[in-house]
């Protein structure tokens, strides 16, 4: 209510100084009101059981005086601030031509990709041999990987509309068909990683064909509870998958079988051009390859898009009935959003056994479906670039908030950073839904035009209802 | 002429035959038959909750009627049973298209877009089920190509050209029923079915749907099935009227003939208990004079 005043008063110099200074006194007293019962006073237990009495003023009035100073800013600099943001902006739309986007803005995702494919040798210019292979591995790798369990997923949620909580189910499939198949019948990564997505697309219909019927809060339930079957499948065919113990000494992959990766062969790469050996070789091709995977799944992602099938799946999450209404038979369409979003998440999770060479059911556990999905939702439902840009926040988030050590220095010695990851993490999301409900890109861009591609503004679009 | 006109006249398109459908004890609609004419603007008006939009919801194939027969005879002869096809093979294959009463337009999508939607098992022929045309095979260019001309010469139909690029959401709600007919028409239908097209249009908007109307008759020779409330549309643009209440027809004929029943005055006006006789009176004359 105040706040709301405050925004919509004009910013005057003198009017606002004073109703600065008086909202500030209420607001110190409020806080002083609630706070002095709770902070002020407190009790404590002596050495004969009886409750005593702490007065402790000083701590009170930091707490009340934080309050009038955060009151006070709020009035006199944060609230003209976003009023000349808003007038700025008005003006900005309402200027008769909006200056054409730059160079780079238009074509951010060659110079995105120009940039990822120059990362590894940066990389490994400025830290050397094994500084960088945190930053190859760590987060380079890990999250390409979820980029591309995200756009996959992509396909399902936010194109086709159809909320899948069990989508870990099918990268579990395609690491389990890469270690299993190579295991046990030794044949090459190149040859499992086309048959990892196949058997993932598989499920994805056979998972596909129960829900047809479901929509919204049930589709979610039945997804979610396929990804569990799948998990506990894996835990207790102790026969096949080895259970909890999960399935070690995986096969690396190789550069088409030309050069490998095993120290012990005589093709190793690092032999066969008289390098150091070191892992990070290694990681630097799997750079490439989940880089090249990713691309793949970018560019059938945005071809789709254009294609009868892509716009009958985002028909289908406006408006199944209107869909059947014109002759779209959306059974099959359903069936193709699952089969292709689960094929690209077994080709990442076949990469992904390819990459740790083990794989265990701990890796596919709901939590992983969950930040999957968040990547989707917080990238904006649809957007490509979005999903590309929440991965690198969500995942590269969780990996930077590991090297907080620093903080030590102002917490004191006591203070572990790490136990506050996934606090500081649900932190920052919150407030990023709170200012960008829609994700990072909540607008849509359409897949045909007549005159001029104009973005759709998300209010328009639907989440879809299963 | 004449004769042409006789031939059309005799062409029935829908068959509608002891039409029934129950909803668990009760009876939506019963014993319903007429026929709707290729070529013509049929309408089929009543009372609310009369039936219409049951008798649409079946004839579109989103109900399974409890009894009857619709047959649908297409210009080259060839016919489908439409109580026997289900949702969506009533438009691929018997190509009827319909509208609903309350606007379902893909919001989130272009005007345009909504238009490829409607082309879209075209497309997927053309496309090669999505594989060449991923491949990037011409045949896929050129009939997307087509597709846009289509879209183009119904946008302009419906006078949404200078619309095409704008979320469907975003428009007015006449040039949204406008659009929604424009997009059933993507589908190339030879039997659109409309349910209450003119709901909630102002008077002007109300002319422009006439003459959208109209032009769809004109230029395709589709056959119009329309629930209408709007007795102007009914009577300025329909060659036939259908007339229900409770689920029974009572009224079969030109809007001229249609207009002066006394069954159908009685059924909108309402009468008062005491005056039933005295209206059911009138009705047996009046029955009894033309079989006299």
């Amino acid at each position: 209510m105040a706040m709301q005043s405050a925004n919509s008063a004009p910013p005057s110099g003198e009017g606002l100084l004073g109703r600065a200074l008086r909202e500030a006194f209420f607001a110190g007293l409020i806080s002083f009101g609630m706070l002095v019962l709770y902070v002020g006073l407190r009790t404590d237990q002596d050495i004969n059981n009886k409750l005593i009495l702490t007065q402790r003023w000083g701590f009170l009035a930091i707490f009340v005086v934080v309050a009038m100073v955060g009151r006070f800013l709020m009035i006199a600099v944060v609230g003209p601030w976003r009023a000349a943001g808003k007038a700025a902006k008005a003006a900005r739309t309402a200027g008769a031509e909006a200056a054409p986007p730059g160079l780079i803005r238009r074509n951010l995702h060659i110079v995105g990709f120009g940039a990822l494919v120059l990362f590894p040798p940066v990389v490994l210019m400025l830290f050397g041999l094994q500084g960088s292979l945190k930053f190859v591995d760590n987060f380079g790798i890990q999250i390409l990987i979820y980029v591309m369990l995200a756009w996959g997923l992509n396909i399902v949620v936010g194109l086709a509309g159809l909320l899948d909580l069990g989508y870990v189910a099918f990268y579990a499939v395609g690491a389990y068909s890469y270690a299993l198949l190579s295991s046990n019948f030794g044949l090459s990564f190149w040859v499992l990683l086309p048959l990892a997505g196949i058997l993932s697309a598989f499920w994805g219909v056979i998972l596909g064909f129960p829900v047809l019927r479901l929509r919204g809060d049930y589709l979610a339930i039945v997804t979610l509870a396929f990804g569990e079957i799948i998990r506990l499948v894996l835990v207790n065919w102790t026969a096949v998958t080895k259970g909890t113990f999960g399935i070690s000494g995986i096969a690396k992959a190789s550069v088409f079988g030309i050069w490998s990766f095993d120290v012990s062969a005589s093709n190793n790469f690092a032999k066969a051009f008289d390098l150091p050996m070191s892992s990070v070789y290694y990681k630097i091709f799997l750079f490439y390859v989940i880089l090249a995977l990713c691309a793949v799944t970018a560019y059938v992602s945005m071809r789709l898009r254009a294609m009868p099938i892509g716009r009958a799946w985002e028909a289908l999450r406006e408006d199944e009935i209107a869909c059947r209404s014109l002759g779209i038979n959306t059974v099959t369409t359903k069936l193709t959003a699952f089969a292709i979003g689960a094929m690209f998440g077994g080709f990442a999770g076949a990469f992904f056994g390819a990459r740790q060479g083990f794989v265990s059911p701990e890796s596919f556990v709901f939590l992983e479906s969950a930040v999957i999905l968040a990547i989707v939702v917080l990238g904006g439902m649809g957007s490509m670039f979005g999903i590309a840009v929440a991965a690198a926040a969500m995942i590269g988030g969780t990996e930077l908030l590991r090297e907080m050590s620093f903080l030590k220095a102002v917490f004191g010695d006591a203070f572990t950073p790490e136990l506050y990851r996934m606090l500081i993490f649900g932190l920052a999301m919150v407030v990023v839904m709170v200012l960008k409900p829609r994700g990072f890109v909540g607008t849509r861009q359409p897949s045909a035009f007549l005159h001029e591609r104009k973005a759709i503004s998300g209010s328009f679009t639907k989440e879809g209802h299963g | 002429m004449v004769g042409q006109d006789k031939t059309m006249g005799n062409d029935v398109i829908l068959k509608v035959e002891h039409l029934s459908m129950r909803f668990g004890g009760l009876l939506a609609i019963n014993d319903l038959s007429f026929d709707v004419r290729r070529g013509e603007i049929t309408a089929l008006i009543g009372p609310n909750g009369a039936g219409k939009t049951t008798v649409f919801n079946c004839v579109t194939g989103f109900y399974r009627p409890t009894m009857g027969m619709l047959t649908m005879t297409q210009r080259d002869g060839s016919q489908f049973r439409l109580e026997r096809l289900n949702d969506f093979r009533i438009n691929r294959q018997a190509k009827v298209a319909r509208t609903f009463q309350n606007i379902r337009l893909f919001t989130g999508l272009t005007v345009l877009e909504n238009l490829l939607v409607a082309q879209h098992n075209m497309l997927m022929r053309a496309s090669g089920y999505t594989v060449l045309g991923l491949l990037g095979f011409p045949a896929y260019r050129q009939a997307s190509a087509e597709a846009i001309e289509k879209a183009k010469y119904w946008l302009d139909k419906a006078a949404l050209t200078d619309r095409a690029d704008d979320p469907a959401g975003d428009l007015s709600y006449g040039a949204q029923r406008r659009l929604e007919i424009a997009r059933a028409m993507c589908t190339g239908p030879e039997l659109l079915c409309l349910d209450e097209p003119a709901a909630g249009l102002n008077p002007r908007e109300s002319l422009e749907l006439n003459t959208l109307l109209r032009a769809i008759r004109a230029e395709t020779g589709t056959s119009l099935l329309l629930i209408e409330h709007d007795m102007s549309v009914v009577m300025e643009i329909s060659d036939h009227v259908v007339v229900l209440e409770y689920g029974t027809k009572i009224s079969d004929g030109t809007p001229d003939e249609v207009k002066n029943d006394p069954k159908v005055i009685a059924a909108y006006l309402g009468v008062e208990d005491d005056e039933v006789e005295e209206v059911l009176d009138e009705i047996i004359h009046a029955t009894e004079e033309a079989g006299a």
